[in-house]
């Protein structure tokens, strides 16, 4: 019955209401003010001494080397860890940038400072538009991909970038996706048959059921979702997250797959799927505007339903 | 001996599966694997016992080397 009901609400948000982080732009940050980064109050509420990171004001801050006239100067706080010396704290490392001669998102910046400041800032990337999924990172408390992440244009705001929060560091802003990739491996991500295709050639499907994979199969598993998914967050181990479960649907509503019922007998369990509990952090995330949150619903409705 | 933290069972397992993984290995380039697991772990002999972060990330790391290195593919092992 809870399950329905989430699924009718979310179903309404979808269409009908359009709150705010629908029709929100894709992945840009606007209200900076609104959102501390989850790691900056967490680390006030407990106090780890291990994970302390030493904070920007005790930093130096590296400016840009080559400011235009009237250049529009802005204030990047960056994560900064390196592996080769594993018993130095992780610290805020501030450089300045012009924006006028900065390209107009985020990974322009990182690209930027790498190039002309400080090569040794380590960071993934590769297509710069949004389909690679590898520049996922922590922008202004919003996990986001840092190609489709506008700069504030507002000089006065300082941004903030950490790596994706919960994720094991492997440098800088570089995390450790082992886990993520073998949770994903776990679902099976492709296609299961035992019969042939009726006249011989592809398999077919009608267009009815390949529009259900539409805002499915969009997914680049950024690990965006998961990792802002506070339920991911303390059951790394045992619960698939957001992002996987989102592909898991997307076989289980394939019209060609015929394990369907095997696919859904594993995550019959209290962890691999229930774990959700309908936090939503994971639609409101998604760099893309997909929706992880309806399909994991989608998942629970015919799991009862079966 | 006073008895061992969990932190510190862990780091000898660790030591232990290392020197089993050696003894996988073809017989002429055992001694190498083995000083190779000693060195990496005599590198960070030095670290307090109490920085735990930083060991839990050589233990992660360890553990990650310590697959790479098992691939019985790989047969000897060369230090620069």
């Amino acid at each position: 019955m809870a399950t329905t009901r989430a699924l009718a609400r979310l179903a309404t948000r979808r269409t009908a209401v359009r709150p705010a982080f629908v029709s929100r732009g894709f992945a840009s940050v606007t209200d900076t003010h609104a959102r501390e980064p989850v790691s900056k109050i967490a680390e006030k509420i407990v106090p780890d001494k291990a994970a302390d990171v030493t904070p920007e004001s005790k930093t130096s801050t590296v400016k840009d080397p080559h400011p235009g006239k009237d250049a529009k100067i802005k204030t990047f706080h960056i994560y900064r860890w390196n592996p080769d010396e594993p018993s130095a704290k992780p610290k805020m490392q501030s450089y300045t940038l012009d924006l006028n001669k900065t390209g107009p998102m985020m990974l322009d910046a990182l690209i930027r400072i790498k190039n002309e400041v400080d090569p040794t800032l380590t960071f993934r990337r590769s297509c710069r538009e949004g389909i690679c999924g590898s520049c996922a990172m922590n922008i202004d408390g919003v996990n986001t991909l840092a190609c489709l992440c506008r700069i504030p244009t507002d000089t006065a705001k300082e941004s903030r970038i950490y790596p994706l929060p919960h994720m094991y560091v492997v440098k800088d802003l570089v995390a450790d996706m082992t886990l993520f990739y073998k949770q994903y491996r776990s679902i099976k991500p492709y296609l299961q048959r035992d019969t042939p295709a009726p006249d011989g050639r592809e398999y077919r499907q009608s267009k009815a059921d390949r529009k259900k994979l539409d805002g499915l199969y969009e997914c680049i598993l950024c690990a965006c979702c998961s990792t802002s998914c506070p339920s991911y967050w303390w059951n790394q181990e045992e619960y698939l997250g957001p992002a996987v479960l989102l592909q898991s649907y997307r076989w289980i509503a394939d019209s060609r797959d015929e394990r369907k019922a095997e696919r859904q007998d594993a995550l019959n369990n209290s962890m691999s799927l229930y774990r959700c509990h309908t936090i939503l952090n994971c639609s409101r995330t998604c760099p893309k505007g997909l929706n992880p949150a309806l399909a994991i619903a989608e998942i629970k409705k015919s799991m009862a339903l079966s | 001996m006073a008895r061992l933290s969990g932190l510190q069972r862990n780091v000898l397992s660790l030591y232990r599966q290392c020197l089993r993984a050696v003894k996988e290995k073809p017989r002429s380039s055992q001694d190498h694997f083995r000083d190779f697991a000693r060195e990496q772990f005599r590198k960070h002999q030095h670290i307090n016992k109490k920085d735990f972060g930083t060991i839990e990330y050589l233990l992660r790391s360890g553990t990650r080397k310590l697959e790479t290195w098992k691939d019985p593919e790989i047969k000897d092992i060369h230090r620069g």
